[in-house]
């Protein structure tokens, strides 16, 4: 059934030059331009003594990292679930609102009653905890209840469910926590402080973010590559009638794959907390598209990939507004940032659809 | 009560949705409006409405194909019965929970006040044994009209419906018997709720009357079903579907007709979605771009006012120039997805939608577009013999918005077996097969976001010529989503679908910015639209009034992998199956 499609469309395509592609080379060539314009624009207002300071510079690049490190750990829930069930799971940006709207809540009880600031790291594992376990809880929920029984479907059926979700539950937990937006206290005790790295202040939250970044990352990619469930999932991944042939429970992998994209979700959360702070009930939306957006610059489906598909990201929203669009005399560039980040999705998929990294994806999304 | 399970999970979930129901401030908020004088306000109905339902499917049993549902009044009312008590119980003990912790700090609508409107106002003990009685009454109820013989269950549900119907559009009933006065004093209080007299009227009238013509009705829908498209059966229908149109807007009243011609809007959107959606099976998440771009281009074109750049145009001679530029963002938007796989084009259309908002709202465009501020004093549209019709004389307006509805669908209905229009089925049902027997999709698609963008602009000249100032904030992603969702619960690639759909959607629960005729649902909208887009897509993918194709093709999966499994992997009826198509 799936061996239909691959080799002809290689073969057919390399020796026909028809005016689509014509075009496609029209759009990839115009990017650049502009962006080369840009470049040199900005460099040239730099040079002059404009722009922001080496300062500000830095200041500008580690936010943007740390950033693009939170969107690579949401990334990871839409990367392993596409690389599992091949469908994007629109919602998965709501998953992650979930946690940090319930560890919201969690924090300004801790706060109040001075727990916050005499347990740091208490509270801060509280926090995390209860965004793991309440963004897991949704995962789980969504996929019982929606998904499950639309896995034979046609692919873009699951796609449109999750978008119903999606709105679901943004408005379900508006209706619940309030319209109105709600503030995380600052971080507690000392945590905030700078630290020196290399001779550089850098503020503390950052260094957490990045630490527990990496080392989530870590743990997952030991979780999926030695673990006998890791290894169901990539079987499920690869082909679930064989692998549930081989005695694997595939439901139950699923759900494991939906509990780990959920898990990762909340591990962001403790992020935006420390480092965005404010929380309302469509928060989850746009971090859930520029996080696709990571995956898939990454290489959908591949791990690694979509923490670097991340960092990469944030740094080109973070960055290029100021670097490209500022040199080409546009005004008020800061407010163009998701815009830019829309168009990076845009552009990768031009440039390089497999993403930085390549996919890995099961034989049945191939096609 | 032979499947307990079932029973058991029917009878918590409904518990579990009411207390939801309750937590998001909806039975509160809702309890604003009485449907029924005195007891049953729109509160009570959506609390008790989830329990209703669920006894009656419980009572029914788990969906089964290889056992006809049994119907049993004892039975039915058992079942009924133990599922409103579970429900009943979760519902108060979550109740007593909030009375006891009083949670409002952090949940703003878990408060005393929804206390009071779940418990009717009689406190904490008492309350709590009336929500159980009155689950356990009403499931109960549910359960044992499946006792009812079939003629009469239909009859029931024909009273029910009807009756909630009046209580429902109490304005567009008052606004047709505007010529009889006493009738409309006699069926409805001054704030308009439906007496109880009338009430028991209408559902009796309603009985009797689905009693008396049921079987006439079903042969004749059969007879519609089978009849062929052109057959003299289905023109009367579609030329008395259009008198009605026609006829309708002059005994509506002002507000039912500001309604309609958001209807009309959405109708023209879904038109327009469903030939891209529908019929060539891209899904486009950022329909809206096209429907800005008419919105602004008219604006820009037709404005009179003193700011920015305007041509002061003729509604009319902007209109042209409108569709090309929608056509040339059609092509902008399609080419660069053509290779992508469709997903990616649903995420990367969403994309388009966003930053065509982005880039309106931006200070960099502000001196075209207005940002935030929007363009101001767009003039109505110029009709011989009434001058300038605007927003303020729906009345008319809505005749100018229905002449383009009728052209989209006419174009719709022609394009659908047309070449395109047979090369869009193709590449839905299998873009590589389609392309290997020389389908050009390419231009196939291309033409699909080209027609259905310029169906947008359309959509977007008229709303800007309504409204007279157009916001970035009317263009943003609810409005695809929207889209989408009427698109689909009228059934993908069916017209009288999408008109179905958007009169029930928008008509009912109102569009992103416009409320409908319930207005008490618009700070829920959004959450019933999802809800809604779920349940279609699980229960009903085909839509409301599906197309035979699309159903096929849906259906033919499931079809196919039962007959997978039940051959042990051979796909002989797969075969049989398309060469009867």
């Amino acid at each position: 059934v799936t061996a239909t499609t691959t080799p002809r469309k290689a073969s057919s395509r390399r020796f026909r030059f028809n005016w689509v592609d014509g075009f496609l080379w029209f759009i990839r060539i115009t990017a650049l331009i502009i962006i080369a314009v840009g470049l040199t624009g900005s460099i040239q207002k730099f040079a002059g003594g404009e722009g922001p300071t080496l300062e500000g510079w830095r200041e500008l690049v580690i936010s943007s990292i740390t950033t693009g490190f939170m969107y690579g750990l949401i990334a990871l829930g839409y990367s392993m679930v596409y690389g599992v069930l091949g469908f994007i799971n629109f919602a998965h940006g709501e998953v992650f609102m979930s946690g940090i709207m319930v560890g919201v809540v969690m924090s300004s009880i801790m706060f109040e009653s001075g727990f916050w600031d005499a347990n740091p790291w208490l509270s801060l594992a509280i926090i995390l905890l209860v965004a793991m376990l309440v963004s897991v809880g949704i995962a789980i929920l969504a996929e019982r209840i929606a998904y499950r029984s639309l896995r034979g479907a046609p692919r873009l059926i699951p796609l449109i469910t999750s978008i119903g979700v999606s709105f679901f539950l943004q408005y379900a937990f508006a209706g619940l926590f309030g319209v109105q937006a709600r503030t995380y206290p600052p971080a507690p005790g000392n945590i905030g402080d700078d630290i020196i790295i290399f001779g550089i202040p850098v503020a503390g939250t950052k260094v957490l973010v990045i630490g527990v970044a990496l080392a989530t990352m870590v743990v997952l990619w030991l979780f999926v590559t030695r673990t006998k469930t890791g290894r169901a999932m990539r079987a499920v991944a690869e082909d679930k009638e064989i692998a549930g042939l081989m005695g694997i429970n595939v439901d139950r992998t699923i759900v494991t794959t939906f509990a780990l994209g959920g898990a990762m979700a909340g591990v962001a959360g403790l992020m935006w907390a420390l480092l965005f702070r404010v929380v309302e009930f469509s928060s989850g939306f746009l971090p859930g598209i520029k996080a696709f957006t990571a995956a898939v610059l990454g290489g959908i489906g591949n791990i690694p990939g979509a923490l670097l598909g991340g960092v990469v990201l944030g740094l080109f929203e973070g960055v290029g507004p100021l670097l490209i669009l500022d040199g080409l005399g546009i005004p008020a560039v800061s407010q163009l940032k998701n815009a830019v980040g829309f168009a990076a999705l845009v552009l990768v998929l031009l440039f390089r659809p497999t993403g930085l990294l390549g996919e890995q994806l099961g034989s049945e999304d191939r096609a | 009560m032979k499947d307990f399970p079932y029973v058991r999970m029917m009878g918590l979930s409904a518990g579990v949705s009411m207390s939801f129901v309750g937590a998001i401030g909806m039975v509160e908020s809702f309890n604003s409006r009485t449907l029924i004088e005195p007891f049953l306000s729109l509160g009570t109905f959506t609390l008790y409405g989830i329990v209703f339902v669920a006894g009656y499917a419980a009572a029914r049993g788990r969906p089964n194909p290889l056992e006809p549902p049994v119907h049993d009044a004892k039975a039915g009312l058992a079942t009924g019965l133990v599922v409103g008590l579970l429900a009943g119980v979760t519902t108060a003990l979550f109740v007593l929970l909030i009375d006891v912790l009083d949670p409002s700090e952090h949940f703003p609508n878990m408060r005393p006040a929804m206390v009071d409107a779940m418990t009717f106002d009689l406190g904490v003990p008492t309350g709590l044994l009336v929500i159980i009685a009155i689950s356990a009454g009403v499931a109960g109820f549910a359960g044992a009209l499946h006792g009812l013989s079939e003629r009469n269950r239909r009859g029931a549900s024909a009273a029910i419906l009807t009756i909630l119907a009046f209580a429902f559009f109490e304005q567009v009933v008052a606004d047709i018997l505007d010529f009889a006065d006493f009738v409309v004093d006699f069926l409805y209080t001054p704030t308009g709720a439906l007496q109880p007299w009338s009430a028991v009227i209408v559902g009796a009238l309603a009985w009797w009357l689905a009693l008396r013509y049921q079987g006439r009705l079903t042969e004749f829908s059969e007879r519609v079903r089978e009849s062929e498209p052109k057959s003299r059966l289905r023109r009367t229908l579609i030329l008395s579907g259009i008198a009605l149109a026609i006829i309708l807007p002059m005994v509506l009243g002002l507000i039912v007709n500001e309604l309609l011609v958001n209807v009309a809007l959405f109708i023209l959107m879904g038109l327009g979605l469903n030939i891209v959606v529908g019929y060539a099976g891209l899904l486009d998440l950022g329909y809206v771009a096209f429907f800005a771009v008419g919105a602004y281009g008219t604006a820009v074109l037709t404005s009179t006012s003193d700011t920015g750049v305007n041509f002061g145009l003729n509604w009319w001679l902007a209109l042209p120039i409108v569709m090309v530029l929608a056509a040339i963002a059609g092509l902008l938007v399609g080419t660069p997805v053509i290779r992508m796989r469709g997903d990616y084009l649903a995420i990367v259309t969403l994309g388009f939608g966003e930053i065509v908002r982005i880039l309106l709202l931006s200070d960099w465009l502000t001196p075209l577009f207005g940002g935030a501020q929007g363009i101001r004093r767009i003039p109505g549209i110029p009709v011989p013999f009434k001058g300038e019709v605007g927003g303020t004389e729906p009345q008319l307006f809505i005749y100018v918005t229905m002449i383009f509805v009728a052209a989209a669908a006419y174009i719709s209905y022609r394009s659908q077996n047309s070449r395109v229009g047979r090369a869009w089925a193709a590449m839905r049902e299998d873009e590589d097969v389609a392309e290997a027997i020389g389908v050009g999709t390419v231009r196939a698609k291309l033409l699909a976001f080209i027609s259905g963008a310029m169906i947008a602009s359309f959509a977007g000249a008229l709303f800007s010529a309504k409204v007279g100032t157009v916001f970035t904030n009317s263009f943003d992603v609810f409005v695809s989503i929207i889209i989408l969702v009427i698109v689909i619960v009228g059934g993908m690639g069916s017209i009288p679908g999408v008109i179905v759909g958007a009169v029930v959607l928008i008509g009912v629960l109102g569009g992103p910015k416009q409320p409908g005729l319930l207005q008490e649902f618009s700070e829920y909208k959004l959450l019933i639209y999802g809800a809604i887009l779920v349940f279609m897509m699980l229960k009903r993918p085909e839509g409301l009034i599906p197309s035979v194709r699309r159903s096929r093709e849906l259906h033919h999966e499931e079809l196919s992998q039962d007959a997978w499994l039940d051959k042990g992997g051979s796909f002989a009826d797969d075969e049989q199956e398309s060469a009867e198509v």
